[in-house]
Order: C-alpha cells, then structure tokens, then sequence
C-alpha cells in the first residue's frame, strides 16, 4: 500500500467510506439496473425521463461542489461559476456538432449549420481540433481553467475580496454573456449548439447512451467528491480554512495566500467544466444563457442551502434545490419564483449551516430547552 | 351720404376703368394659351417660355395641368381646356375664365403631349412663376426646381429673387442653388467666386458633395485650394458635430447610469449593504409611473395628461422608498456585517419581487407614453440634433444628485447619516436612533432607484425584467467611482456613459460594453478602491 493509497483511504471514516460506496451503488448501478430490467408498469421501474433528470441533477451537484470548494472553504464566493460550467459545456458542444457531420439540414461536413447559414467559408482556427475526442478533452479542461487562472490571478493578487470578489466575477460571466450572445463569436449566437447525433459513436437519443452519460455523471461526481475531499483534508485545506476565516493573519504568518487560493478556484472552475461537459449531451443544448448571473447566483444558493463547507452539504443542496424545481415549474411555475426567493431569504436567515447544519442546530436547541428546564427545576 | 355716395362713384369708375384691361390681358393670355397647342416639344417649350412672359397669375395652373398631362384640345373648337378625370369622362375647366365647362369623353379632346425634356423644362418655368409665391415652403420647392434647370435663365431668375427674399432659410438655399449653378461655369473666375460663397454658409455633407469633385479635378489651381480648403472645413465640422453627438449619446447613457447609481451609492456606498434588489426598486417606480399615467387617463380630463410625470416622481419615490425601509427592517438588518449572506437574500428579494409584479401586471411590456412636453427634439446646431427627453434625463439625473448630495450635506437626517456611518456606536451615544436611520438611509437609496425608474420609463421599456438590464452596470459605476462617494458616481457612471458611446461606432454595442467590463476588472486591480477613494479611518472600515 502506497502512501497516496492510504492517505486516500484515510479521507474518509470506516462509516463515511460505507456511506459514500452505498450512495454510488444506488447512483450508479441501481438506477440504472432499475430503469433497463424492471418492466414499465412495474412500480420499481424507473423511467427514462426520470433517468436524464438525475443526470442533470448529479452534473448540477459536481456544479455545487466546485463552487463549494471555494466558497465553503476560500471563502470567495464566486458569481461566475456558471461560466466555467458553461465554458465546458461549449467544448463538449463544439465536439458533438463536429460529429454531426453530413447530416445537417445543409449537409455540410465542414460547417456547422449555422457557419453555412451565416455564409461563412471555413472553420475559424478555434474549432480545430474539436473534431478529435482527445482534444476536446483537453480543452474542457485547459479552457475554463485558464479562465480561472487568469481571473483569479488578477484578482487575488490585488487582495479583492469578499463582494468585491463576487461582483467581479459576475462582471466576468455578463461579459461572456454578450460575448457569446454574439453570431461573429462563432459559437451559434443566440441559438448556441444543438441538434446534436451522437457521442463517440453511439447515438444520443438512445437509452443505453443516456443511461450511459448518466453513469458517467454520477462516476465523475463521485471523483470530483474525492478530488474536493483529497483537497480539503490536506495542508493546503486547512490552510485554505484559515484564509476564509483570517486572511491578513494567515498572510503575516507566512503563507502564500493568493497561491493557495488560485490553485482552488483553478481546480473548482475545472470541475464545473467537467460538470458543464456532461450536462450538454444529456440535455441536448448549450446557449449563452447559461452565463447569465443569475444562473451563477443560483448555484450558491444550492450550496447554501446544503450547508457550505461541507462538501456533502453541496450535493445535497444541488439535488434538493433542483427537485423542488421540477417539482413546482411542472405544478404551478408562477410559485417557483416566489419559492427560490424565499429559500434565498430563508436559509440566509435561519439556516446559515444549511439542511447540513439544520441537525446541529435543532441539537442545540434542544440542548438549550433541556439546560432551561434544567434550571427552571434547580430554582 | 354724399361721402359714401362719392365713394361708390369712385369704386364704379375704378371697375369700368379695369374691365377693358382684363378684357386685353384675356386676348393675350388666350393668345399666348392657343400657342401652346403646337406640333414639337421645342415649340412647345418656347409657347411655355411665352405664356409665363405674360406676367399673367392665371398661367401658373395651366403650366401645371400640362405638366401633369391634364392639358387638352377640344376638337369642337381648338380651344385648351383643364380636363379632370371624373369617372370615364373628363371634367372641363376654362383656362381664361376659370368656368366649369362640364364634362366631355376622351375621344372628344387631344391631349397636349409632354415628353421628359419638355417636364423639366416646365418645372423650371413653373419654378420661376412659383418664386413669386408668398408662401415661402412654395418658393423653397419653386428654388429647388429651378436649380435642377442649370441654364442662364434659371440662374437669372434665381438671381432677381435673390433680391427680394425676406426668408433667410430660401435665401440660403437660393445662394447654394446658384453657387451650384455657377460652380459648373466654364469661367475660373467665376467658380472660385461661388467656392467662397459656399464657404461663407453653411458647412454640410450636402455642399462637401457639391465641391468635392471641384477639389479632386478643377482645372484652376486656385479653384482647386479654394475647394480643398472648404472641403477640409466641412469634413472638420462634420466631426466636431459627430464628436459632440457622440459626447451627448454619452452623457444620456451616463446620466442613465448615473441615475440608476446615486441609489445604490447610498445603499452600497454608504451602508455596505449589497443590495441585488436595486434593480427591482427601479423598476417598481417604472411600474408606479405606468400606475399613475393610466390613473390620469382614466380619473382626469386629457388636458393635465401632460403632469402625471411630475406626480409620478414623488409616488415613485415613496412607493419604491417604503419598500426599501419594509425590506431593511424586515429582512437586512438582519444579516449587517454578513454581506455575502446579504447579497443572496437580496437576490431573493429581487426574484420575489419581480414574480409579484408579473403577476399583477403580466409580462408583457407596459407603454408608458412620453408628455408632449418631452417629445421631439432640439436642433442645437445644424445636424446635431438632441431628443429633449434625452436632454430631459440629462437635467433630472444631475438634479436628483445635487438633491442628495445637498441633503447629505445640509440637512439634520443627512448629519446623522454621515454620524451612523463614521462612528456608529458613537453616533448612538449621542442619542442617534441608528437604527432608524439605518432604515431611512436604506429608504431614501431605495426611494432614489424608485425615481430612476419613472426616468426610465420614458426612454425604454417596462417591463418586470427591468432592473436586471441595470444591476451589473449600476454596480460597476460605484465600484469604478469609488464606494461611498457621490463625486466618484458622477465620474464612474459620466466616463462610462461617453466610452460605451464612443466605442459602439467602432466595435459594436456587444464588443464595446464588454471592453468596458473588461477595462473596469483591469482598472480595479490598479485602483481596487475606485477613482475616488475614501481615505483615511473610513477606508479601513
């Protein structure tokens, strides 16, 4: 046993590893074993629409858990997520409409639908390399994390922080907003990428493609879990944890804290790349809406709601949060609204600790009633 | 008696004097009119030419008819006729008299033929019958018809009416028309004499266009300068004019801003409170603008429709004002000292309020009319024209910052706002309710975006998404200007007011305003507190 090995299997309790392989296990096999082998009138059986909305769901939690990563423990709270997310879902788009081939409306193999339509003659040199799995890859990676890098570079290294941090990064994500709302981008405009065929050769629209895409969800979820839970329980964690609480103190004891924090916000933008690349073949479609703030915004109050700072509080503050969304956008979409609003009113309010904190707080509670009736008796 | 009886005497022989008069004016005028029934359009012509020699008032409609076609012969007796279409028939007009001659079917007359050369050749006769007319819209249509008739009589008759015109905008165009004229003489002399008579009107594209080929290729040199010189003028005109149009689209957008800014310095600025629901304070006074407009239609006669502005703002102001104090009482008092906790709720607050209002008032776009008063525009110099409910915002936006910051600065409330936000527990010692004036302050940034609102409402639309188009921008202004400092609003929202305009021709309106995020994240890593920077104890606050 190695020394990565073990520090990997010392993250986690005895009763946090079983936790965590069981939750996968439903995740990852039962789901789908229950959606393929269980007959369509059976109660058991899990429905196809009900499977691709999972897998929204698990891309959305990976989402959480980026952000969560800096917020929860940097202490940023970065507005912009949203754009890294959509960052990836834009290189996983490119690949997938270079993979569409002859079988556009205008069945033009080197251009996308829209070049043609827009009367363009070639690729711009920014699709090259889109039609290659490997590349595209890469740049699911390399494209926001370089975003991150560079953003992040500049404003940390100024020390801006708190709201500042987090008006800056909407700025970022308004601006790619335009950017890509824009047809001379080259990335489809308004309309963005769809009407896409197939992924590495398998045709999207087929079950076992989306059970598959669903799997793969909840597998990177479950590794961006253990990357985030590999970071937070190292050095640089606790270092981490202290700049959220005292930066100036953390920086007169020596530390490099604009470094500390580059190398998460890099490594968060990177998982919600990762999120965003997934989320694209499963639902279909990536436009510029994606970037709009309050998408961004929306994604702290998942993470809120869960209870940051705690990696497992993101991921259920996802999977809350979004079901309670379809839920009530297919009731009564008018309530939605007043719905997340209030959540945002509330849990900023009473749930500073999130549905994470909600057993800790009502103990308390408890704790106090029975100290108070305690002292009530000894009077 | 006998005096009127004089009178009429007098009136009598005046009328016995001028009737044989008419009846030789009536000989001539018939005569000239029967020439006009000749074989060749050069015949024609010269009838034309003789008919308008007649001085006579009554040629003018026929000239008309006949270039209109409308011009006949009746076979009956060769005599010209007016003939008005009236169903399959032809109304008749008598030329001399002006009597109704009844109707006749076409086959019964010949109709007077004009060909083009003939049309342009009346035009200019008509034109110079027509530059006698007193009514001066006529006279300019008359110029501008003779001036496209360049033959030395046309020059000649536009250079005798020279003489006598009162109205200084045909007199202009009367001398552009013969500097034009003469711009094409063959005599050098004479070409440069009409480049320096355009130089000393008006300098638009219009006369660029006509001495631009004279500069290019004038035989002259002389003409040739003279014209390069004129052209060179314009073209520097050209541009201040562009220049100080761009400069006051600029301003609008900064006054735009400005105005949407001044509220959120106070709630941003001043208290340190992320409010994401400013937007929305902006649009509830947008919203209470269209309230009080269809309350003026509905309860008020038409004739005070033009005041439901003016009673807007206060309304605006208090609804959007007492929103602010329910919301900083009810909700951020809460969470100061948090202000990341702050901006997500006032996020929520922001998505609640924007349901509500789509839910009273629906989703589509509400019209909220602009009062007479502010429509149309003011031409404060040749082309460069400025919309006045442009000029309008420009007003209000700095009268609304020179309202607050004299209330910061001279009024009671104002002392103990400035006292809460430098030394609260000081201010507090003194016998200040901070918390009362936490929420007045909260109230009156709130009230401010409210009157923002009604400002908006009459240059775009309303609608429950309103303030979102805003949010980004306001906060970008204030945090380039300097928090907490309404000097630093002034110049953040004015400087990027004028760059987004001044960008746009260039790069489009997309790539400037993304320029400008771009430029604003790079200026505050030089600059993190803004241009105008707190200094001292209250920065490090």
């Amino acid at each position: 046993m190695g020394p990565l090995t073990s520090r990997l299997l010392a993250l986690e309790s005895r009763r946090g590893w079983s936790v965590f392989c069981g939750l996968l296990l439903v995740a990852a096999v039962l789901v789908p074993v229950l959606h393929l082998a269980t007959p369509p009138d059976s109660p058991l059986h899990v429905p196809a629409y009900m499977v691709s909305l999972l897998g929204k769901y698990l891309c959305f939690a990976l989402l959480a858990l980026s952000l969560d990563l800096v917020w929860g423990y940097a202490g940023a709270l970065s507005l912009g997520h949203g754009a890294f997310f959509a960052l990836g879902g834009y290189a996983m788009g490119m690949h997938l409409m270079r993979q569409i081939g002859e079988r556009g409306v205008y069945g033009n193999a080197g251009l996308p639908d829209f070049m043609v339509f827009l009367n363009w003659k070639e690729l711009p040199w920014y699709w090259w390399g889109f039609d290659g799995v490997l590349w595209t890859a890469l740049m699911i990676v390399a494209v926001p994390a370089a975003l991150a890098f560079v953003v992040g570079w500049f404003a940390f290294r100024s020390r801006i922080t708190g709201v500042y941090f987090s008006i800056i990064t909407q700025a970022m994500t308004f601006a790619l907003m335009l950017a890509f709302f824009r047809n001379e981008m080259g990335f489809g405009g308004n309309n963005g990428l769809t009407d896409f065929k197939d992924i590495l050769g398998y045709p999207l629209q087929s079950d076992a493609t989306r059970v598959a895409l669903y799997v793969a969800s909840a597998v990177m979820l479950a590794a961006g879990y253990l990357v985030a839970r590999f970071v937070v329980a190292s050095k640089l964690g606790r270092v981490l944890m202290a700049i959220r609480d005292a930066e100036s103190r953390v920086r007169f004891l020596g530390y490099d804290v604009t470094a500390a924090k580059l190398f998460v916000f890099t490594l968060s933008a990177v998982l919600a790349g990762i999120a965003g690349a997934l989320y694209v073949p499963q639902v279909g479609i990536i436009n510029p809406s994606e970037f709009s703030p309050a998408q961004s915004i929306e994604v702290a109050i998942w993470v809120a709601v869960g209870g940051r700072g705690t990696l497992f509080g993101a991921i259920l503050g996802a999977f809350t949060v979004n079901g309670a969304k379809s839920v009530f956008t297919g009731l009564a979409p008018e309530v939605w609204l007043f719905f997340l609003g209030g959540l945002f009113i509330l849990v900023t309010l009473f749930m500073p600790k999130g549905i994470v904190g909600l057993w800790g707080q009502l103990r308390a509670k408890i704790g106090e009633g029975v100290q108070n009736v305690a002292q009530k008796h000894r009077a | 008696m006998p005096r009127l009886a004089a009178l009429f005497f007098a009136l009598l022989l005046a009328v016995a004097a001028a009737a044989p008069a008419r009846a030789v004016d009536d000989a001539v005028f018939a005569a000239a009119l029967k020439g006009l029934a000749v074989e060749g359009f050069a015949e024609k012509t010269a009838a034309a030419d003789a008919l308008a020699a007649t001085g006579d008032p009554r040629a003018l409609p026929v000239l008309r008819a006949m270039a209109a076609g409308n011009l006949y012969v009746r076979k009956a007796d060769d005599a010209p006729v007016l003939g008005e279409r009236a169903g399959r028939d032809l109304a008749l007009t008598d030329p001399v008299s002006g009597a109704d001659l009844g109707t006749a079917a076409s086959r019964d007359l010949t109709k007077i033929t004009v060909n083009n050369v003939l049309r342009t050749a009346l035009a200019a006769i008509i034109g110079r019958l027509e530059i006698a007319d007193p009514d001066p819209a006529r006279r300019r249509a008359a110029v501008e018809s003779i001036a496209r008739d360049s033959t030395p009589e046309a020059a000649g008759v536009l250079r005798a009416a020279l003489e006598h015109e009162a109205d200084p905008g045909v007199r202009t165009l009367m001398e552009r028309a013969l500097a034009r004229m003469s711009l094409a003489s063959p005599d050098a002399a004479v070409r440069l004499a009409a480049v320096e008579s355009l130089a000393g009107g008006e300098l638009s594209p219009q006369v660029r266009a006509l001495v631009a080929p004279l500069a290019e290729s004038d035989a002259d040199a002389r003409v040739r300068d003279a014209a390069r010189d004129l052209v060179e003028r314009i073209e520097l005109r050209l541009m201040i004019v562009d220049i100080t149009l761009n400069l006051f689209q600029g301003l609008s957008l900064g006054s735009v801003l400005l105005l949407a800014a001044i509220g959120l310095a106070i709630t941003f600025g001043v208290m340190g409170v992320i409010n994401m629901a400013h937007g929305e304070m902006i649009m509830l006074g947008a919203y209470t603008a269209f309230v009080v407009q269809e309350a003026f239609r509905a309860f008020l006669p038409d004739g005070v429709f033009g005041l439901y502005l003016i009673v807007s703002i206060p309304a605006a102001f208090l609804v959007a004002g007492a929103v602010g104090v329910a919301l900083e009482r009810g909700i951020i008092r809460f969470l100061y000292g948090r202000p990341l906790e702050t901006l997500l709720a006032t996020w929520g607050i922001s998505l609640m309020l924007q349901q509500v209002v789509r839910s009273i008032f629906g989703a589509p776009n509400k019209e909220v009319a602009n009062p007479a008063w502010m429509t149309g525009a003011w031409e404060a110099l040749p082309g460069l024209v400025l919309t006045w409910n442009r000029v309008a915002i420009i007003v209000f936006a700095l009268a609304v910052l020179a309202a607050v910051a004299l209330a910061l600065r001279y009024t009671a409330f104002g002392l103990q706002m400035r006292a809460v936000t430098q030394n609260r527990s000081m201010a507090a010692g003194m016998g200040i309710r901070t918390g009362w004036v936490d929420a007045l302050t909260f109230g009156l940034g709130s009230g401010i975006a409210g009157v923002a609102g009604v400002a908006l409402s009459q240059v775009g639309n309303v609608s429950p998404n309103l303030g979102q188009a805003y949010i980004v921008d306001s906060f970008m202004v204030v945090v380039f200007g300097g928090v907490g400092s309404l000097w630093g609003v002034l110049a953040g929202a004015m400087s990027l007011g004028i760059v987004n305009k001044i960008l746009e021709p260039y790069a489009g309106a997309m790539l400037g305003k993304i320029l400008v995020l771009v430029f604003i994240i790079l200026f505050i890593q030089k600059r993190p507190r803004g241009l105008f920077a707190l200094k001292g104890r209250a920065a490090e606050a």
